[in-house]
């Protein structure tokens, strides 16, 4: 395995837990609201997806149960924000926190303890083909599955009809109320999808990324996915070039270390978040076209008046 | 199928307005309580170790004002920008940054020593993380850039611009290479209100201060006027001649002052030096705490202190009944749930539609 | 009202205490960094601790409490005073940072012994420090890396540039370049002690890059999961990490507090507790290898006669003659670095193939 291929597996396993959640996410912010719970659902996900993974034996079932669990957990961001109508900057920094000290109660049992990964893909033949063998043919299954998940969610929200319902109702609640459209309804549906999501990154943290458990593992990978949505100015394609140029400035920093170039590392580590600054400022000078992708009614309460 | 139902009030409700804290207070004991009890621990006990135990004694109350302090300061100025619709979440990194330009003068002219320095420090913070707000503002104004990212963003570079300087250039010479910078001079500590009593500074009295000035530009001026009108409908706002993009720069800068004061004030006060365990969160708990406070500044300070409180119980439980910090945390999103949740009382009333049982709550 | 209330619950909580068994004779109290599931250096002080208990007659002798992850700032000190206004005996904090914290608190609670991990200041006769050599279990691995590397590359994982990483780093270059003066070594700073993922991707940076053997000086288990992965040998850190990687952990330096904080709670039982500073190695205890494995006999055997070596006090790692990265004599033949410049060590000996962070 050549380096430069080698380097570039590396990358997509970086981006691909980003790329999940950034796109759940992603659609929770086009049905206009705004979710910071990410990293908490991430790491409720992480812990459920490695004990299931553990209890049963099969990794899959591990991503089933976080898949659940993260839509659950969700339901509860949901029930205040949407049915309560509270504060959604506030109510996801609170689940967060709840998720941080769940997460830790469930999981003390798992210190110590090695997980199951889940392996790699590995087609005969076809995975032994040089350069793009591995890249194309030899990832572990979510890493195809984050590709079809962006592609579906592109297609989802600008190719259906529905997908165009969920825009509007993230556009312009009150217009889509007035349309006789469900919006309560449709966000809870959008919000259980992010948390789903979440709930995936996080178990892929926990069972192909480093295949264990530990407190706060998630280390701040939710805020970046947040980030994401925005920087992608809520197109999901850009979510997968951002997520993967965060990817590649991450582990570029790393090799240029073990290069053993003299540049403080600190300067090295804040590449990623200045070239993400860099990028959107690059994409937002054009105002008009970053007013048409933002959702219009993202993070306003909405309550049908009658 | 059951459903709930929000009915908005004519008018917010006085009543639930002073009732809805209870309420929420009410409900988190009984989920509390039934926490607890699955964990084997006696929930009164740990409720009174919560609550109470930190409350008793005078050198606790200093320290809840110490915690309270940053959280205050940071959230009242949050206060200005989220009103006004701008969505600055990077306080962390202004806290940092205000700690970084406040600590200039002790740690790069140790032999300037004068009364004078720690007025010029405490400008000096406020200068620098108003400095740093300016960033996303100008980025806001100028490029259209969405502030929530680019705040989020500078937070991580200016923690790790600060631990480049405090294990660089800024590293104390006897300090057997740790990170960390000299320990301040007596001139540039930020005393301590009663020194008999506990080691609460004057950062808690900036705080209180802070809160009250803001509270009466929003609620007694036309500045004020003009923050919550541009918040709440920028083309009203435009109408009636108020410049948005002068508010995005007043907004950020307000909140960057005061997000610095909290971080030089709690250099010079609390820890005595510059270090890079500085940054623990204070700028995103505050998020939580003005939210709590209901954007109002006099909220801010009760929802300061009960969030500071959070932190001390969590400990004292901890210590008394080995409470892990874990269950402290999940305590702590459990009581913001139902704060939050409560507080919807004083703009709707609630109604639970399609059970036969379920009778409108009226207020 | 309000007093009545407070009385109330005052009175419950009186009734609830009063279920306690009798009295302990010694109250020990830790405050911790991190999480205790952090499997790393929160995790390992807390086996000390549990150590010590059990091996001081149980919960009926030593009553312990903890805090984990106290912030090393403010915090520290209120922790700490809330700790000392408990009743506990004596409290060990166990990370650099709570260092100023420690010797204020001391100051106001004379009848409190205070020890501090890994510091240097003593302020007040009621506070002792304590450390531990890591970095002659660092040394060992030198000597497997340069015996089990094919390429002759190791890749080292630090987390931040302060003493006792760097003279790991140098521990583990003098041992490798005992067999192989021309042994290279590659350091990627990771700038945390504790990211699982960062971790993992530093590791696979090195391992790109042509190093065959991983060892790390951060927390996680993660650098030894991709080692294994990649099939190469890596060492473990903090605790013993061989069901992270059964066929990849060569050994690992185990932290273990455990008799160290067995001797100072029975100091304070019999009432000997006495201001110190100890810096225990090997020797002690304080450091141990977890099993070898993964190797050869005669590298076992190379191994196994450089621990015993430095267990008995017949060698120093640290002992000349040792050329700085410079070029510059450090330490000429058979001199013996002291202690207080190794304490505070900034810079590297020749061949470390990275710059430090100044």
């Amino acid at each position: 395995m050549g380096m430069f291929e080698a380097i570039l597996l590396t990358i997509a396993t970086a981006a691909t837990p980003l790329l999940i959640a950034g796109v759940g996410e992603l659609v929770v912010e086009r049905s206009g609201v705004l979710n910071l719970g990410v990293e908490g659902m991430m790491i409720m996900g992480a812990v459920t997806g490695f004990g299931a993974a553990l209890a049963t034996g099969s990794p899959w079932l591990g991503f089933l149960a976080a898949l659940v669990v993260g839509a659950l957990f969700s339901l509860l961001f949901a029930v205040l924000t949407l049915s309560l109508a509270t504060n959604q900057v506030a109510t996801g920094l609170a689940l967060t926190l709840l998720g941080l000290g769940f997460s830790g109660m469930l999981g003390e049992r798992f210190v110590g303890m090695p997980g199951i990964k889940l392996g790699n893909l590995d087609i005969p033949y076809l995975s032994d083909l040089p350069v793009v063998g591995k890249l194309v043919f030899g990832q572990d299954p979510i890493f195809y599955l984050s590709v079809i998940l962006t592609g579906g969610v592109a297609w989802f929200l600008f190719r259906t009809r529905a997908g165009l319902t969920l825009r509007s109702v993230g556009d312009n609640h009150g217009s889509a109320h007035a349309l006789g459209i469900n919006v309560i309804g449709i966000r809870y549906l959008a919000v259980m999808f992010g948390g789903a999501c979440a709930g995936v990154a996080g178990a892929y943290l926990s069972l192909v990324y480093t295949p264990q458990w530990v407190e706060n593992m998630t280390a701040g990978r939710g805020w970046i996915a947040l980030a994401l949505v925005v920087f992608a100015s809520w197109r999901p394609w850009r979510v997968l070039a951002g997520a993967y140029l965060f990817g590649a400035v991450s582990i570029g920093q790393l090799h240029a270390q073990a290069l053993g170039i003299g540049v403080p590392s600190q300067l090295l580590s804040s590449l990623p978040y200045l070239a993400t600054i860099a990028v959107l400022v690059l994409i937002s000078r054009n105002r008009r076209l970053t007013m048409i992708n933002t959702p219009a009614s993202l993070g306003r309460p909405f309550v049908p008046d009658r | 199928m059951m459903r709930v139902e929000l009915v908005k009030r004519p008018q917010h409700s006085a009543l639930f307005s002073a009732l809805s804290p209870f309420i929420a207070l009410g409900l988190t004991l009984v989920a509390g309580a039934i926490m607890f009890s699955l964990l084997g621990k006696n929930p009164l006990e740990t409720f009174y170790y919560y609550f109470i135990d930190p409350l008793r004694e005078m050198w606790s109350l200093h320290e809840l004002a110490i915690k309270a302090a940053p959280l205050i300061l940071i959230a009242v100025g949050l206060s200005v920008c989220y009103l006004s619709n701008n969505w600055n979440i990077g306080a962390e990194g202004q806290f940092i940054i205000g700690a970084v330009a406040g600590s200039i003068l002790p740690v790069l002219f140790p032999q300037f020593q004068s009364w004078i320095v720690l007025p010029l420090m405490l400008l000096m913070g406020m200068a620098g993380g108003a400095a740093y707000a300016a960033i996303p503002a100008f980025l806001k104004v100028r490029f259209n850039t969405n502030e929530i990212l680019t705040s989020l963003m500078l937070v991580y570079v200016a923690q790790l611009f600060n631990d480049w300087l405090v294990r660089g250039i800024w590293r104390n010479p006897q300090g057997m290479s740790f990170p960390g910078t000299a320990p301040f001079h007596e001139y540039a500590i930020l005393p301590e209100i009663w020194p008999a009593a506990g080691r609460a500074n004057w950062g808690f009295v900036f705080a209180l201060v802070a809160a009250v000035a803001v509270w009466f530009m929003l609620s007694k001026m036309l500045r004020g006027f003009e923050v919550k009108v541009l918040g709440q409908s920028p083309r009203a706002g435009r109408f009636a001649g108020f410049s948005a993009p002068r508010m995005v720069f007043f907004a950020f800068l307000v909140s960057g002052a005061l997000a610095g004061l909290a971080g030089i004030s709690e250099v010079s006060g609390a820890i005595g030096h510059l270090n890079e365990k500085l940054s623990i969160g204070y700028g995103f708990t505050a998020i939580i705490v003005a939210f709590l406070g209901r954007l109002n500044p006099l909220g801010i300070v009760a929802a300061g202190l009960i969030l500071a409180l959070t932190y001390l119980g969590g400990e004292a439980a901890s210590i008394s009944v080995g409470l892990s910090d874990k269950v402290v945390r999940a305590f702590q999103g459990m009581l913001l749930f139902f704060v939050l949740g409560c507080d919807t009382l004083i703009h709707y009333k609630i109604r639970l539609v399609g059970t036969p049982l379920a009778k409108p709550a009226e207020a | 009202m309000r007093k009545t209330l407070l009385s109330l619950a005052a009175a419950a909580a009186a009734v609830a205490l009063g279920t306690v068994a009798a009295e302990a004779k010694v109250k020990a109290c830790f405050i911790y960094v991190g999480p205790i599931g952090d499997f790393g250096w929160s995790y390992q002080h807390h086996q000390g601790a549990l150590e010590a208990q059990k091996e001081l007659g149980g919960e009926e002798q030593v009553e312990l409490a903890y805090l984990e992850s106290v912030p090393e700032g403010a915090d520290a000190e209120r922790a700490l005073e809330r700790f000392a206004r408990s009743g506990c005996n004596i409290i060990f904090t166990t990370s650099f940072g709570y260092m100023d914290a420690t010797n204020k608190v001391a100051g106001k609670f004379a009848d409190v012994k205070f020890e501090h991990a890994t510091g240097y200041k003593r302020e007040h006769p009621n506070v002792a420090t304590y450390n531990s050599k890591f970095h002659e279990g660092r040394y060992v691995q030198g000597v497997i890396a340069a015996k089990m590397s094919k390429a002759g590359v190791a890749g080292y994982i630090a987390s931040f540039p302060i003493p006792e990483v760097v003279l790991g780093i140098n521990a583990f270059m003098l041992g490798a370049q005992s067999v192989n003066p021309d042994f290279k070594l590659k350091v990627v700073w990771a700038n945390t002690w504790f990211d699982p993922g960062k971790e993992a991707d530093a590791a696979k940076a090195l391992i790109d890059q042509g190093a065959d053997i991983i060892t790390q000086h951060t927390d996680s288990t993660a650098p030894m999961q991709v080692a294994a992965e990649r099939g190469i040998k890596a060492f473990g850190q903090a605790s013993d990490m061989i069901n992270f990687g059964k066929e990849t952990q060569l050994t690992s330096i185990v932290d273990n507090w455990g008799p160290y904080y067995v001797e100072r709670i029975k100091a304070v039982i019999d009432g000997t507790w006495k201001q110190q500073d100890v810096w225990g190695g090997m020797k002690e205890g304080h450091v141990v290898m977890a099993p070898y494995a993964n190797m050869p006999d005669d590298v076992k055997k190379a191994a196994e006669e450089t621990e015993a070596k430095i267990k008995s006090g017949a060698f120093n790692p640290y002992t000349g003659p040792i050329t700085k990265q410079d070029g510059t004599e450090w330490l000429k033949a058979g001199e013996v670095a002291d202690n207080g410049v190794l304490l505070g060590l900034n810079f590297y000996v020749k061949g470390v193939d990275d710059k430090l962070p100044q």
